[in-house]
């Protein structure tokens, strides 16, 4: 069984009288233990997919089924505890707490959850999700403090915290030189190979998608090439 | 999420901008200070007039007689001889909301020192506690008359200060004597001036003495009040001080005796009865209860039967008390109504910062979110922030306004009163402030739309 798997997703926006159709009708798969690219120009409705994929959104029509479950119909208080256990978020502009350590920036989703861990606990889970990631030593720098690439591994300590099965990085090295856009793809392929998370990267850039062992090509709203893996491909 | 780890967050926002946060609190720090500040200070004034007004006698009682009356005439209160000393003692006794209960005879007729002539307002005869009960303090010279002077019916007296100018001439009358209705009262002591009263009435033109005294010596019935100065001063010449003069203007049933024989045999009175009693409640706020302590015990003393009227009647200054209660609760609700201005002020400004902080702090908003936040912990995170900001700034406001109101204390010596009920109130109004202001930028927060925050720019 796949991770994710959407079976006819349409996500129409209205504007006024105007439909505007984003998505149209658009089915793919995740295997777990993947690390798939999700590219497109502007405006090919990537973005929303990454919306609908990451349970910020529903679609309009179709099935979004994660992890054994169907999300689409779910209400936003349930969709914000999955997003909270199930998924992590990378941003391209890192969105860390300003004036806030690493580590409480780390350990902030931590609150959220429904593991109930005491204070020291999420301390001490926060500061070994720094190390893996190579920030041992700066737990208690603040994000300005920290530079791009630095700011980022922080995100991604972020995003592990809870220890999801899925990650998505949303143009993770868009706000990267190309040296540090490449110690976080290796960072990414790290995680994966060694620990086999499923990480779903959206981009604009060939050489990032390069990083992927598949690529998902939008366009138009529609998916054009690479919707099912190897292993689910001959089965679609 | 744990209510330490919400505190914690908060904080830890707060913390960020620390200036802001100092700023927003200042309208509630002035708020509170000033609600504190003026409960202190106001509840110290408010005591103070409290006592002003209790010496003027708001809680003084006026127990007297009932009404006489006789084939359907009644004679007015007062008019029934009902009332005795006794009952005087055992008020002071058993009631324990009277703080002091003094027995009262009045007289009105002459006074004479030398070749002047006064007629006081007053002739009281009474107990020494008469001077705690109208508050009159330290004497200005002499000594008061004391119980053995009213057990033995001894001829002193007290003057006030407008008998001491109109016979002395200024001069002091401690140890001369003078004479009422022609009985000489050897002066003991001058009363302090008290001026006039809310009536306007002269309360320094005054003579004090031993009930007794006055009763058995000078009028021989409180009957005799009234007319009997203008008689008594005309036929003073003729007549001994006898207590013979119960019934003026009655009809001869039987020969006049002749001054002699009643000196000889002085017409026992039969019953001994005083003309009021003055009592005072324990505070103002005692008066009530002090009223129903009397009515009972007098009640039982003099036998009246549940469904009887009584035969006597308690007034208290109603007037006094009222203006008391209404100065006090004027004075707090200005009080409350500026503080309430100044609250509302702070309170807006929190509002304000809240909604700068919450547009300022969108993509943290949409970012929680998308690690899992829901509506309500962001709703509660925001609104806490402002709680926490109201809090702090009461709890600054709470040590402003008490610095403020010991530093009035100090350097303007004015009475001052620590309030644990201001200190409370203040805590509950500032997290409430904090809430109604708060909730509405919280609100706005938590309907904030995940995708659209995390895109904000």
């Amino acid at each position: 069984m796949p991770l994710i798997e959407l079976r006819n997703i349409c996500k129409t926006y209205q504007l006024g009288d105007l439909a505007v159709p984003v998505l149209r009708g658009v089915s793919l798969a995740v295997a777990r233990g993947e690390l798939v690219a999700l590219m497109g120009s502007s405006g090919s409705g990537k973005s929303t997919l990454m919306n609908i994929l990451g349970c910020l959104d529903r679609p309009t029509s179709g099935e979004y089924w994660f992890d054994g479950q169907e999300v689409s119909r779910l209400t936003a208080d349930e969709r914000a505890l999955l997003r909270n256990r199930k998924l992590g978020f990378v941003f391209q502009s890192f969105n860390l707490l300003p004036r806030t350590s690493a580590l409480d920036n780390v350990a902030m989703p931590l609150a959220y959850g429904a593991h109930r861990l005491s204070e020291h606990e999420a301390r001490e889970r926060a500061a070994e999700m720094l190390r893996r990631v190579g920030l041992g030593e700066r737990l208690d720098h603040e994000p300005s403090q920290l530079s791009g690439g630095q700011q980022q591994r922080v995100a991604i300590a972020r995003a592990l915290i809870n220890q999801p099965p899925l990650l998505f990085a949303d143009e993770p090295t868009g706000n990267l030189d190309s040296q540090t856009s490449e110690e976080v793809l290796r960072m990414f392929e790290r995680l994966h190979s060694e620990e086999g998370i499923t990480i779903i990267m959206v981009t604009h850039d060939p050489k990032v998608a390069g990083h992927a062992k598949r690529i998902i090509h939008i366009q138009d709203g529609q998916i054009v090439d690479g919707a099912f893996g190897e292993a689910d491909g001959s089965a679609a | 999420m744990t209510s330490y780890t919400v505190a914690r967050t908060a904080f830890r926002a707060l913390r960020r901008n620390p200036m802001r946060a100092m700023l927003t609190t200042l309208g509630i720090v002035i708020g509170v200070g000033a609600v504190i500040a003026m409960m202190e200070i106001g509840a110290g004034s408010s005591a103070a007039l409290q006592k002003s007004i209790a010496s003027m006698g708001a809680n003084v009682l006026v127990i007297h007689p009932g009404a006489a009356s006789s084939g359907g005439v009644t004679f007015g209160a007062g008019s029934a001889t009902t009332l005795t000393p006794e009952d005087c003692e055992a008020i002071q006794r058993e009631c324990p909301a009277v703080r002091y209960a003094a027995p009262m005879v009045r007289a009105r007729t002459q006074v004479v020192y030398g070749s002047r002539n006064w007629i006081p307002t007053y002739i009281y005869g009474t107990t020494p506690i008469y001077l705690e009960v109208q508050n009159w303090g330290a004497l200005a010279e002499g000594e008061p008359f004391s119980d053995r002077d009213v057990m033995n019916a001894n001829k002193v007296c007290l003057l006030g200060q407008t008998l001491v100018r109109e016979l002395f001439e200024g001069a002091s009358p401690v140890g001369k004597e003078v004479r009422i209705q022609n009985v000489a009262f050897r002066v003991v002591g001058v009363l302090p001036a008290k001026g006039a009263n809310m009536m306007g009435l002269d309360q320094d033109d005054i003579v004090l003495a031993p009930w007794t005294s006055i009763k058995y010596r000078v009028t021989g019935s409180s009957l005799s009040s009234g007319s009997s100065s203008a008689s008594s001063s005309s036929t003073s010449s003729d007549t001994v001080n006898t207590l013979n003069n119960l019934y003026p203007g009655s009809s001869d049933l039987y020969p006049d005796r002749s001054t002699v024989q009643a000196a000889d045999q002085p017409l026992p009175v039969r019953f001994e009865n005083i003309d009021q009693i003055m009592a005072t409640a324990q505070s103002a706020t005692e008066i009530e209860t002090a009223i129903s302590q009397i009515t009972t015990l007098l009640r039982e003393r003099h036998h009246i039967r549940p469904n009887e009227d009584e035969d006597f009647n308690i007034r208290d200054l109603t007037e006094l008390t009222k203006m008391l209660t209404s100065t006090t609760t004027l004075m707090t609700n200005l009080l409350l109504a500026v503080a309430m201005i100044s609250l509302v002020v702070g309170g807006v400004g929190i509002m304000n910062i809240m909604l700068v902080s919450v547009t300022e702090r969108t993509r943290e908003i949409g970012l929680r979110m998308a690690v899992g936040a829901r509506a309500r912990d962001i709703l509660r995170q925001f609104l806490v922030e402002s709680v926490v900001l109201c809090l702090v700034g009461g709890a600054l406001g709470i040590v402003l306004g008490h610095g403020g109101s010991l530093l009035v204390r100090l350097l303007l010596h004015w009475p001052v009163a620590t309030s644990p009920m201001a200190i409370a109130a203040a805590v509950l109004v500032s997290a409430s402030v904090g809430m109604v202001f708060g909730f509405y930028p919280a609100w706005k927060a938590s309907k904030l739309d995940p995708i659209e925050a995390l895109r904000y720019e």
